[in-house]
């Protein structure tokens, strides 16, 4: 097992200063989702521009997996479509759990450094929380 | 104080698993604890030579299981110093056991306005079957709160009678978060002086220190036997046989009846009532099997062994910076210790000492109430046992400064 594969410099960058925490004001939307196993917990709020996620804020707490992983979508979520969200959902997915092909990993930027969580199944589900999180967000309709 | 640790690491054949290709340092009985050789070696000589249903049948194969079953029960009743034998019920450990009481005397002896008293530092099986019956009586819950050096508030206990109807206390003995040993006497005194019972969860005690339960006086213990070196799926239910006896069955079906007609029932007598079918028969010989362990090896000396791991323990890592402890300063006779790093997630540190053969609990705790006491979403726990010594602390300190290390703490 290779500790350094899964604790990469940009994951503990994030983890340490993640990007679009905060709340931000009217969110359109927004989300809470919890790992009860590990007690990590996130808010997600966002706002909508038609069919766009145009902002993206998100607090909460958790290990520096989740942390960057939140972290990281928010960057690559901002100013996507609902459906290219979803299509970035299934490669992220697809990349926690060592499904992705290399090419298609290129495309991923930061979040490829997330690739090293593939070789510890525990933690893909702290990986994969703040997507599931926002997923519920953008499905939030009250 | 090695000398518990030396004589015994060879009965735990788990200790020679290579993890990562390393040598395993068990760090979680407080979850389960590992299984001695002559545990595994009774179950495997029950099914091999004794393997038949208990109770039921004329031929001796059945008989030598029953008393095989049974025996258990007779050393347990030893061992716990509890009056009778038939007042201790098996079940599947402390949640069963808390379960059985909650559903059968909660629902039959709670009603509007009536309180269970519980304390901040429950483990969830003790918090909630007691909120669902609460909930479904029109009971009320209230809490005996944690103090800052992680004890409970017996002032605070107190009071809560002067104004409350209080019918049942139910707290652990010690804390399998903050490992605090709890002055049940003392709970169980006050408690009877106003008429309620008291259930003690013994999940954490029974494994550790000596528990004379006919002096302690609760009307309800229970045990975790997974966590005393027993099998997984045991454990049972101490209950004063009067109350006992006032209670309707939790489950029915097999083995708990007396007579049965096509309308009605009669039930069995103490303890069968509420051993509904075919019980975990070889998990129970195998209980029996640790209880002898550690009846040769002594309360007494294993109390101390946790004890004296979990203030070494504190004492070493107290070095490392940011480091936080939660629980009382004077060690733990669980041989718990709780702690977190400032800058750290648990569940990180969980996986790098992991990466180190190291096995420690990070997370809740099953006890979310606590934590949020505590102001922590979360935190690491090390707990110690009789197979555990100094050279698995000083593995543990230094599994602390690789996390240290890798999640970059302190380079920010
Ligand atoms: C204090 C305490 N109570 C109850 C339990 C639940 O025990 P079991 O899982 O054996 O039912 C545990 C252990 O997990 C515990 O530590």
């Amino acid at each position: 097992m290779e500790l350094s594969e899964l604790y990469r410099e940009v994951i503990l960058t994030h983890a340490t200063h993640p990007h679009h925490y905060g709340e931000i004001e009217n969110p359109d939307k927004k989300a809470h989702g919890s790992n009860p196993l590990c007690g990590d917990s996130f808010d997600i709020e966002i706002k909508m521009d038609g069919d766009k996620i145009s902002e993206i804020s998100f607090i909460g707490a958790g290990c520096s997996i989740s942390k960057a992983s939140a972290s990281m979508m928010t960057e690559m979520a901002r100013g996507k479509t609902v459906k290219e969200f979803y299509d970035l959902l299934d490669k992220m997915e697809k990349l926690v759990r060592g499904e992705l092909a290399e090419k298609d990993a290129e495309e991923l930027g930061d979040l490829a450094a997330l690739a090293g969580v593939s070789a510890f199944p525990v933690r893909v589900k702290c990986a994969i929380l703040p997507w599931k999180t926002l997923k519920n967000a953008v499905e939030d309709d009250d | 104080m090695n000398s518990l640790a030396g004589c015994c690491k060879k009965d735990f054949s788990t200790l020679k698993v290579k993890i990562y290709g390393k040598r395993l340092v068990y760090l979680d009985s407080a979850a389960t604890s590992l299984k001695p050789e002559s545990v595994i070696e009774s179950i495997t000589d029950f099914y091999r030579n004794h393997n038949a249903n208990i109770h039921r049948g004329v031929y001796l194969l059945s008989q030598e299981a029953t008393q095989l079953y049974e025996k258990t029960r007779s050393k347990l009743k030893k061992f716990f110093n509890t009056p009778e034998e038939g007042e201790i019920i098996y079940t599947s450990g402390t949640t069963g056991a808390v379960n059985l009481v909650a559903s059968s005397w909660g629902r039959t002896n709670l009603g509007e306005g009536d309180v269970i008293v519980l304390s901040e530092m429950e483990h969830h099986s003790n918090l909630v079957p007691w909120q669902i019956v609460a909930r479904e009586k029109g009971a009320e819950l209230a809490y005996i709160p944690v103090t800052d050096s992680g004890e409970l508030d017996l002032e605070e206990y107190k009071r809560i009678f002067k104004n409350h109807s209080v019918k049942i206390v139910a707290v652990n003995h010690i804390s399998n978060v903050l490992g605090t040993l709890n002055p049940v006497e003392e709970i169980v005194r006050q408690a009877h002086m106003y008429g309620a019972l008291v259930l003690i969860d013994g999940a954490q005690s029974a494994p550790h220190i000596p528990v004379d339960i006919s002096r302690m006086d609760p009307d309800f213990y229970t045990v975790s036997g997974h966590k005393m070196l027993g099998p997984t799926g045991t454990g049972f239910l101490y209950g004063r046989r009067g109350i006992l006896k006032s209670m309707p069955p939790y489950q029915s079906g097999g083995d708990m009846i007396e007579e049965v007609s096509l309308e009605n029932a009669t039930w069995n007598e103490l303890p069968y009532k509420f051993e509904a079918g075919t019980q975990n028969i070889a998990g129970f010989v195998g209980l029996g099997a640790a209880v002898d362990y550690l009846s040769r090896m002594g309360m007494d000396r294993v109390r101390k062994h946790g004890e004296e791991l979990s203030v070494k323990a504190r004492e070493k890592l107290s070095s490392i910076k940011g480091m936080k402890f939660y629980g009382p300063e004077k060690g733990s006779p669980g041989g718990v210790l709780s702690f977190n790093i400032e800058g750290a997630h648990p569940h990180d540190i969980g996986t790098i000492l992991d990466s180190e053969g190291i096995a420690v609990r990070t997370g809740h705790h099953c006890a979310q109430p606590l934590m949020k006491r505590l102001s922590v979403p979360a935190t690491a726990r090390a707990s110690f046992y009789i197979y555990n010594d100094e050279q698995d602390i000083e593995s543990l300190y230094s599994g602390i400064h690789k996390a240290v290390e890798v999640l970059k703490l302190g380079v920010k």
